[in-house]
């Protein structure tokens, strides 16, 4: 028997086994998109029938970093700006189970900004939300590297001299296979893009606006948005990474413009970084955590090594 | 050590095959029955640069690379050569001979390529060949390897006048040659090798340098302290290592990379070392047993996992290979100042266990000790070594290595133990209970049913909440440090000590030598050198630093009246801590520290130590006395 039993465990999850016994009102103040995410991530988990042992959610610091706590399943809290590292060794450990990594703008895109890079780059087969608010929610309302240019904040009180980061292309140039945009306010679609996500099989980022009312206060609720996918003026088609680039580069200028474009944006089937590894046999077939608790399992020793040093 | 010993030098340009014809070399003499010991001194350049390896044999075990050395091989001249383009990088035409020659003993033996190398132009090599009855012989090595093969062969030239030079049979370099040669190569090598030999047999010689004559009674391997490290992570079921590449760490780094996918392992190689340490503790987290490691600036970017294992209690251990710092320092070079760094690195009351060997079969022995700690303990394990260390070689009996695996993940639940644990009423696993006598809560592994928890590097409450209730914090504080008294009670019970004692006058000296990590060898062949002189000395090799073992080493200071503290720093780290955890013997402690880049030599101990009880002061700038406080 595996020693970990609730891996591929089939049947029917109610939304509320996703729900500890502690309430998120505990630190997220009223109004924040935060809360849409935790609807979202626990509306599409019971969707895609995953259940709360075989999940591991791994977060950043930050208001978002707390995801963790109000999620029910196996979950690592880490530090600022590397849940990503912690995750996909995770994923490689025992790819059987469900890794979501999530953090802020401020912890994916500005200290965790390189393991997003090249985690994206690698195509590690696991989900990615970043909560884009625009700004630095639990250090007090600092600039974060999607600020729009002028934004003004305590520590830029003359505005923001940067323009803001682009995290749909960046993602795009450096290698993510599924990328999309969605929003707190928009949950049916929120919901869907995460399941979507999570059977992808390879890096899915998804960049989710999420609503800071605290200290973003002129930032929009994001509403109203247009859901590219069913508009017919963004037709293009989300295999091509050129009409794709396109998009993102439209709908990252629009956002600061006023018009909030979300929906899928990338998608490609390239294979995930482990399929890539095993087929190298640079990775073991089964899962390694597995490994640990065969009884019958015969590890290989370093003397079987000897012999080139005699 | 007996008198009758080989130190062979092989110097020219990185690049010139300085490493590889030493190894085998090295493996030659091993073969013959000598135990050897290798030192390795490189610049950080890839091509061309003054570079050196020696080899040191005899018949008995070698502990250093020891004093000076009896046979110079002085074969490429420092430049890099690209032969077809005419192409030299470097400016340091006569390096290998005008370098080396201030080590050189009395009677010496000097050969050089005299198709690459002009003696006239090191302008007192004949005076001082006079003076120090060095014999000095010019051979076209180039020429000879040009004539059956290659220029890049000339090593094998090199190699061949050596032999006839100490009369060592040809026999076990020419096997080493078939094992990792064939074809054309193979055959033109051999002819090579034998031309050189044949030349020089037919030279009138008339010095002392000979290849000693010994036996093994067991079968050998020549190893380094890499390969003990690497090994002993093997063999203690460590399948995932991620690292960066970063000297002399990569050389762990790369026996790992190269074994593990053969094992059912995972190597990564990453963007940074804090990636790096933060996927060791990912893969350990989901149960699998994982290393890192760097060395002092990639290390600093550990400190913030390094803490966060910590306070989600997860296993990891990470390896420190020590160079010159600060900053990126000196990259190619020894020193032992990152102790402090490796101590007291990351913020708040944090802990980590932390070893470092003394020699290579210590690498191995500390190494299989972090991973236990580790797991057992759920916490950070530091293997704390050197760029000396790491890749000097030395003869090893192979059974050695004959142990056990040990795949234990320590105190991990099987699902059915975990229905019996303790729960929180939202149905968390209480992970970090404050009960547990040794202060080690018992993990699930994600993916088993019922072992839900929140590992938070935010102080948390048993089922992982985030916690800033003071009672909580009490407890939580106070069960993680529990664990570093249980440790050190475990340590103390083990039958097996690694403060390694060494006291050849059988518990009469007057005077101690400590410390710590790779000086150990050198320091043993030191003391060896001081009782033969007269003084009543004994040696202690410490090689647990965090827990400190208070008890051992208090009782060697009480045991004598004055001691010498040994180190390659300039801070007097290792003194500092004994001192700091000791609470007293401060007025008994001078230190000798050398920080030039370079490790001790037996001498340099001999001369401290000698210095340190005249009241003197070190013959040269090479090392420093720092007197006890009051002194
Ligand atoms: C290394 C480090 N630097 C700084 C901090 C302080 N810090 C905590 S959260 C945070 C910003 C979080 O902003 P963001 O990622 O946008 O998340 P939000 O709170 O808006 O959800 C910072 C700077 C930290 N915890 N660690
Ligand atoms: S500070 Fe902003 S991001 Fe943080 S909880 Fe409040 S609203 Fe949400």
């Amino acid at each position: 028997m595996s020693a970990f039993s609730a891996i591929g465990e089939d049947r029917e999850i109610d939304q509320n086994e996703y729900t500890p016994g502690i309430e998120p009102q505990a630190t997220w103040c009223p109004g924040c998109g935060d809360f849409g995410v935790l609807k979202a991530l626990k509306g599409a988990m019971a969707d895609v029938g995953r259940s709360p042992e075989e999940i591991m959610l791994v977060t950043g610091i930050g208001c978002s970093g707390k995801l963790s706590s109000y999620f029910e399943s196996y979950g690592y809290h880490s530090i600022h700006g590397r849940s990503l590292p912690v995750a996909r060794a995770a994923k490689l450990a025992n790819p059987g189970l469900e890794v979501v990594a999530a953090g802020g703008d401020g912890d994916g895109y500005g200290i965790g900004g390189n393991h997003f890079m090249h985690t994206a780059r690698e195509n590690h087969d696991m989900v990615y939300i970043v909560f884009n608010n625009e700004i630095f929610g639990l250090t007090k309302g600092q600039t974060s590297p999607t600020s729009p240019k002028g934004h003004k904040s305590k520590t830029q009180p003359h505005g923001s001299a940067k323009d803001p980061i682009r995290p749909l292309s960046m993602s795009l140039s450096a290698g993510a296979s599924y990328i999309a945009r969605t929003a707190a306010v928009n949950p049916n679609q929120a919901k869907e893009i995460i399941a979507e996500a999570i059977e992808h099989d390879g890096f899915a980022h998804i960049d989710f606006l999420t609503q800071c009312p605290t200290w973003n206060k002129d930032a929009k609720q994001y509403v109203p948005y247009t859901d590219i996918q069913q508009s017919e003026d963004h037709e293009f088609d989300i295999t091509d990474r050129r009409e794709a680039g396109e998009a993102m580069y439209e709908a990252e200028t629009a956002l600061h413009e006023g018009e909030v474009l979300t929906g899928r944006f990338y998608q490609d089937d390239r294979p995930s970084y482990g399929q890539e590894k095993r087929s190298l046999g640079e990775m073991p077939e089964e899962p390694l955590a597995e490994r640990y608790h065969d009884a019958d399992y015969e590890w290989e020793r370093s003397y079987d090594l000897l012999d080139r040093h005699k | 050590m007996t008198a009758n010993e080989l130190v062979w030098r092989i110097a020219g340009g990185s690049g010139d095959g300085i490493d590889s014809t030493s190894q085998n070399f090295a493996k030659a003499l091993m073969r013959s029955g000598l135990c050897v010991f290798t030192h390795r001194h490189y610049p950080s350049r890839i091509r061309g640069g003054h570079t050196y390896v020696e080899v040191r044999a005899g018949e008995d075990e070698v502990k250093s690379r020891g004093d000076g050395y009896n046979f110079l091989l002085a074969l490429g001249d420092s430049f890099a050569r690209n032969p077809k383009e005419e192409a030299y990088y470097g400016n340091e035409e006569v390096k290998p001979l005008s370098e080396n020659l201030d080590e050189l003993r009395e009677g010496g033996v000097i050969v050089y390529d005299e198709g690459l190398l002009d003696g006239d132009e090191v302008a007192d090599l004949d005076e001082r060949a006079e003076e120090n009855g060095w014999h000095v012989y010019p051979l076209d090595l180039r020429g000879m390897a040009r004539e059956h093969g290659r220029e890049v062969m000339r090593n094998t030239a090199g190699v061949g006048a050596t032999c006839a030079l100490i009369g060592m049979d040809l026999e076990p370099i020419e096997t080493l040659m078939e094992e990792r040669m064939s074809g054309d190569i193979l055959e033109q090598n051999i002819e090579i090798l034998r031309m050189a030999r044949d030349q020089v047999a037919e030279m009138d010689h008339d010095h002392d340098v000979s290849v000693p004559t010994g036996s093994h009674d067991e079968d050998q391997v020549l190893v380094s302290g890499s390969t003990g490290v690497a090994y002993a992570a093997l063999d203690e079921g460590c399948r995932f290592i991620a690292g960066y590449p970063m000297t002399p760490w990569t050389e762990v780094f790369t026996i790992m990379s190269q074994n593990l996918p053969d094992v059912g392992g995972i190597s990564e190689q990453v963007e940074d070392e804090i990636a790096a340490a933060a996927l060791a503790l990912g893969a350990s987290h989901a149960g699998v047993k994982a290393m890192s490691g760097s060395s002092g600036g990639g290390f600093a970017l550990m400190s913030e996992p390094l803490g966060l294992a910590e306070m989600t209690e997860t296993p990891v251990v990470l390896v420190e290979a020590m160079r010159a710092g600060p900053s990126t320092g000196m990259p190619t070079k020894p020193e032992q100042a990152d102790l402090e760094h490796v101590l007291y690195t990351s913020q708040g009351d944090s802990h980590r266990v932390v070893f470092a060997p003394g020699n290579a079969k210590e690498a191995y022995d500390q190494t299989r000790k972090a991973f236990q700690i580790a797991y057992d303990y759920q916490l950070p394990a530091i293997v704390l070594y050197d760029q000396k260390l790491s890749g000097e070689l030395v003869n090893v009996d192979e059974s050695f290595f004959d142990r056990e695996p040990n795949p234990s993940l320590g105190a991990v639940l099987s699902e059915d133990e975990i229905e019996d644990a303790a729960h929180h009423a939202s149905g968390k696993f209480q992970r970090y209970r404050h009960d547990p006598e040794n202060g080690v809560s018992p993990r699930t592994i994600p993916g088993q049913v019922g072992g839900r928890f929140l590992a938070s590097g935010n102080e948390h409450t048993p089922e992982g909440h985030i916690s800033e209730d003071p009672h909580n914090r009490i407890m939580q504080v106070e069960r993680r440090n529990r664990k570093l008294e249980s440790i050190r009670a475990d340590l103390d019970g083990r039958e097996n000590s690694n403060q390694t004692l060494h006291d050849p006058t059988d518990g009469d000296a007057e005077y101690g030598i400590i410390t710590f990590g790779s000086q150990q060898g050198t320091v043993e062949e030191a003391t060896d050198r001081l009782v033969e002189a007269g003084h009543d000395v004994k040696a202690l090799g410490v090689s647990d630093l965090a827990p400190y073992p208070e008890d051992e080493v208090a009782a060697f200071l009480e045991s004598v009246d004055e001691c010498l503290v040994v180190e390659m720093n300039s801070t007097a780290q290792f003194r500092g801590l004994t001192q700091k955890e000791l609470g007293r013997f401060g007025e008994k402690l001078t230190s000798l520290l050398k920080y030039n880049g370079n490790p001790f030599e037996p001498r340099d101990i001999v001369e401290g130590f000698e210095a340190a009880i005249d009241g003197g002061d070190t013959p040269d700038e090479n090392t420093r006395l720092v007197r006890a406080a009051g002194d």
